[in-house]
């Protein structure tokens, strides 16, 4: 099991960088997002304005990176890891890779925020963390989404719209959290109450995408 | 059963005295329509949830038409708390602070029944684009188990944690809108309720009659299944 997922990694991330291509137009859309809305906007927009904008792009990022995570899978390919290896190590291949995608492409968003909108940010440790968890929080929830969206037609709009009401409970969570980094003063324990449940989030998404992945997988 | 509750309800909520408080007044009375319907459309989505666990675990395609019209019914259910909850809204919060009915939507009550619309809303979109019916039966059960999962705990526990203007926030002396003692004097129990179960079987009921079409409908299939 662990071998199958380990090989399914490594596959996934072999295929990231044989198609450099892919890569590069993500971090070209990143870019590209981020700039527009750095000429949109007034210089170095206000904390709340930076927020907010700073995790709906991740948002949208996401969308359109952990997107192709299933629809790139043929139909030929699928039949192929059908009868390799079992679902619950294919979809926690899928979770893991997309995790850590999703990490490095908030790492480089939150670098280009810097560079392009000023920085805010008081506590840059505790907010790239936010970040980091935020990012694999997100990532998760669409992985499985872009599985149930796969297999419907016209999948990419439906990824959105299946996606988006689900994540918006986490991503207030977020953004009431990152407001910690910003210097806002909370009561005592109440960043680390609300890590804990962004935490928690996560770990039970995972559990009901091992749980329910199986069913998506017959075809 | 449920005919003889609502109209007890509905002559028991807008005729017997309730307390006159600050600000609620008379408006009190929605409680018996508002409140109920949130509770209806949570039991409703409950066993849609409960049929789509149970459509996975033996593919059975009679418990898909379920979770899908229960859900269906349920979502009705949420517009109607929605709209009564607006009419609520526009007398007790948005007058006496002058503020304008789009920043009393950002509440995260509000949030949240939002959030519970447009999920569903996307189920339907989501069954809609299936052909194949044994395919659209198990990809939006999945979806509705997951949905489900997702949004009821953060429904239930986001806004406990943050401020609201609506009951059961910190700061509000009720934990549980309406099911405090402190809420609702003897008489408004009296109604309450019958009125919660009154409109949830009368949910029940309309969910019920849609199944049996929907049954009747598909007869076709459903013996083909049977003897496959």
């Amino acid at each position: 099991m662990n071998r199958q997922i380990i090989a399914l990694l490594k596959k996934d991330f072999l295929l990231e960088f044989r198609q450099k291509h892919t890569l590069y137009g993500m971090l070209l859309y990143i870019a590209a997002t981020i700039f527009v809305v750095y000429l949109s906007l007034p210089e170095s927009p206000e904390t709340n304005v930076w927020n907010s904008l700073f995790w709906t792009i991740q948002l949208f990022v996401c969308v359109n990176a952990v997107a192709k995570s299933f629809l790139q899978e043929s139909r030929g390919r699928m039949l192929y890891f059908f009868s390799i290896t079992s679902p619950i190590a294919f979809i926690i291949s899928k979770l893991l890779f997309n995790m850590v995608l999703m990490m490095g492409m908030s790492c480089i968003s939150l670098f280009l925020f810097y560079v392009f909108l000023g920085n805010p940010v008081v506590n840059a440790s505790v907010f790239l963390g936010i970040t980091l968890l935020g990012g694999a929080g997100i990532s998760l929830v669409f992985t499985l989404m872009s599985a149930i969206a796969a297999k419907a037609q016209q999948n990419a709009a439906l990824m959105a719209i299946l996606g988006f009401p689900v994540i918006i409970p986490q991503l207030l969570l977020l953004i009431k959290l990152s407001k910690a980094a910003f210097g806002e003063v909370f009561r005592d324990g109440a960043v680390l109450q609300l890590s804990g449940i962004t935490f928690l989030m996560d770990v039970f998404v995972v559990v009901m995408a091992v749980v329910l992945f199986p069913y998506l997988w017959k075809d | 059963m449920s005919f003889l509750l609502l109209v007890y309800t509905i002559v028991g909520g807008f005729l017997l005295d309730v307390p006159k408080l600050f600000i609620l007044n008379e408006t009190i009375r929605n409680l018996y329509f508002h409140v109920c319907m949130w509770f209806g459309m949570m039991i409703l989505f409950t066993v849609s949830f409960v049929y789509s666990i149970k459509y996975l675990m033996g593919f059975q395609y009679r418990y898909d038409i379920f979770a899908n019209n229960f859900a269906a019914v349920g979502s009705l259910f949420g517009i109607l708390g929605y709209l009564t909850g607006v009419i609520w809204v526009n007398v007790t919060w948005v007058t006496d602070q002058g503020q304008s009915l789009g920043s009393v939507l950002k509440e995260p009550k509000l949030i949240g029944a939002a959030i519970a619309l447009l999920i569903y809303g996307a189920y339907f979109v989501l069954r809609g684009s299936f052909t194949d019916i044994d395919k659209r039966a198990r990809i939006s059960a999945v979806y509705n188990i997951f949905a489900f999962a997702m949004l009821f705990p953060s429904i239930w526990i986001i806004p406990r944690l943050v401020g609201s203007l609506h009951p059961g926030a910190p700061g509000s002396d009720s934990g549980n809108p309406a099911l405090d003692k402190n809420d609702m004097d003897a008489t408004m129990r009296m109604v309450f309720y019958p009125a919660v179960i009154g409109w949830t079987l009368l949910g029940v009921w309309i969910a019920t009659l849609k199944i049996r079409v929907a049954l009747l409908a598909e007869k076709n299939i459903l013996e083909n299944h049977k003897s496959a």
